[in-house]
């Protein structure tokens, strides 16, 4: 059965607090989320007190302060810090979402932060990814056509098929999606995933590629993609303002059409 | 019955996540339950109306009512519908939350037999109230 409660080696403990510096006056909280495989201990938050006039104005800023100036432990993935990598996804103030996009002001009272639901921990703030980028690749990310291309030039397409496209080019595979969904928390080894599923459709709907049917094929499985019930999470979630629940709504209606 | 890919832990991410393959299969399902759901809404809202039009009613009032044939059939299509529907349901709320093969196989079965008596029971009380 699936697991409601955390086994007891994950249950989260209280951790350090780290005082902010005296004189400080705009002084907010940052409770994160660690655990290190080194030393055996359970999981537990440290409590960070940040001045606000001496950071940025995003959470990693924040998160960055930490490392630099406060606990060089803390660890975390980042890397463009303008919602472009993907890498500084984590869950804040209990949503999936960019640490890099996400005002510090945005949040109520102590920002609580932790690694993306439901994935192993690698250390701290890092997830492990390695069932979902495998997951990607399954999905054959690329085009595929035995047309060959033009000699002279790329494969065309009129600007009504290239804004087919509009929507899920802009994904960045930062998963926030995918971990904010319940069905892939309980079946994410079999399920796809609202990610994976809307980069599937990205190919599916490009009208360069020549390999829809036997994309479908693949995807036409009660797990790989019907364990997708419309719960629309990770439309609510997704940083980029995407809308993965509609692709994989287009990629069930063509599966119905070309039985008709 | 094979073991289930992802407890062979020396397996290659891409070989456990291809698995068994795909089952080619699932969007039969998916469309029975959005039908079904659909035809349950028309069909829930009269079976509601005649329920509370005939709560004070006899049971010959009844019986001459359901004896007509078109009562007749939108009741037996109501019950048929309404298992077939729940069993489809139950289906997917079985395979969300239960892992292990052998109680998913036992609840899968149990429920489309439990689903399957109940609907007959349905039937034969209908049509015995209709004949």
């Amino acid at each position: 059965m699936v697991a409601f409660n955390l086994p007891l080696n994950s249950r989260i403990g209280q951790g350090k607090t780290f005082k902010a510096p005296a004189g400080a006056k705009r002084v907010r909280e940052f409770k994160i989320y660690r655990w290190s495989p080194d030393d055996g201990k359970n999981p537990r938050t440290d409590t960070y007190e940040i001045d606000l006039d001496a950071c940025g104005p995003m959470v990693l800023d924040a998160l960055i302060k930490i490392k630099n100036e406060v606990d060089p432990t803390l660890t975390f993935r980042r890397s463009c810090r303008e919602g472009i990598c993907g890498s500084c996804a984590m869950n804040i103030d209990g949503r999936n979402t960019l640490a890099c996009l996400k005002p510090i002001e945005d949040v109520n009272g102590a920002v609580k932060i932790s690694p993306l639901p439901h994935m192993p921990v690698v250390k701290d703030l890092v997830p492990d990814l390695t069932q979902i980028y495998t997951q990607y690749r399954s999905v054959k990310p690329w085009m595929q056509a035995d047309t060959p291309a033009p000699p002279d030039g790329e494969r065309l397409q009129s600007k009504e098929e290239r804004a087919k496209l509009d929507g899920m080019w802009e994904c960045i595979l930062c998963f926030c999606c995918s971990t904010a969904c319940p069905s892939y928390w309980w079946n994410g080894d079999r399920y796809l995933g609202p990610a994976v599923l809307l980069a599937a459709y990205r190919w599916i709907a490009d009208s360069r590629d020549e390999a829809t049917g036997q994309r479908l094929d693949e995807l036409e499985d009660p797990f790989k993609l019907y364990r997708c019930h419309t719960i629309m999470n990770c439309t609510d979630t997704c940083p980029k303002g995407l809308n993965p629940a509609k692709a994989i709504g287009a990629i069930k209606q063509l599966i119905v059409e070309r039985q008709r | 019955m094979s073991e289930t890919p992802n407890l062979d832990i020396l397996r290659s991410p891409l070989g456990r996540v291809r698995g068994l393959g795909s089952a080619h299969a699932g969007s039969a399902h998916w469309w029975a339950q959005r039908l079904t759901a659909t035809a349950l809404v028309p069909l829930t809202l009269w079976f509601i109306y005649s329920v509370m039009r005939f709560s004070t009613a006899s049971h010959q009032a009844v019986h001459d009512w359901l004896s007509s044939p078109i009562p007749l059939v939108l009741m037996l299509a109501l019950v048929a519908i309404t298992f077939h529907h729940l069993q489809l349901g139950l289906q997917v709320v079985i395979e969300d939350y239960v892992h292990e093969e052998p109680a998913k196989t036992a609840s899968l079965v149990l429920s489309k037999t439990l689903c399957w008596l109940l609907a007959l029971v349905c039937v034969v009380s209908v049509l015995k109230i209709g004949f």
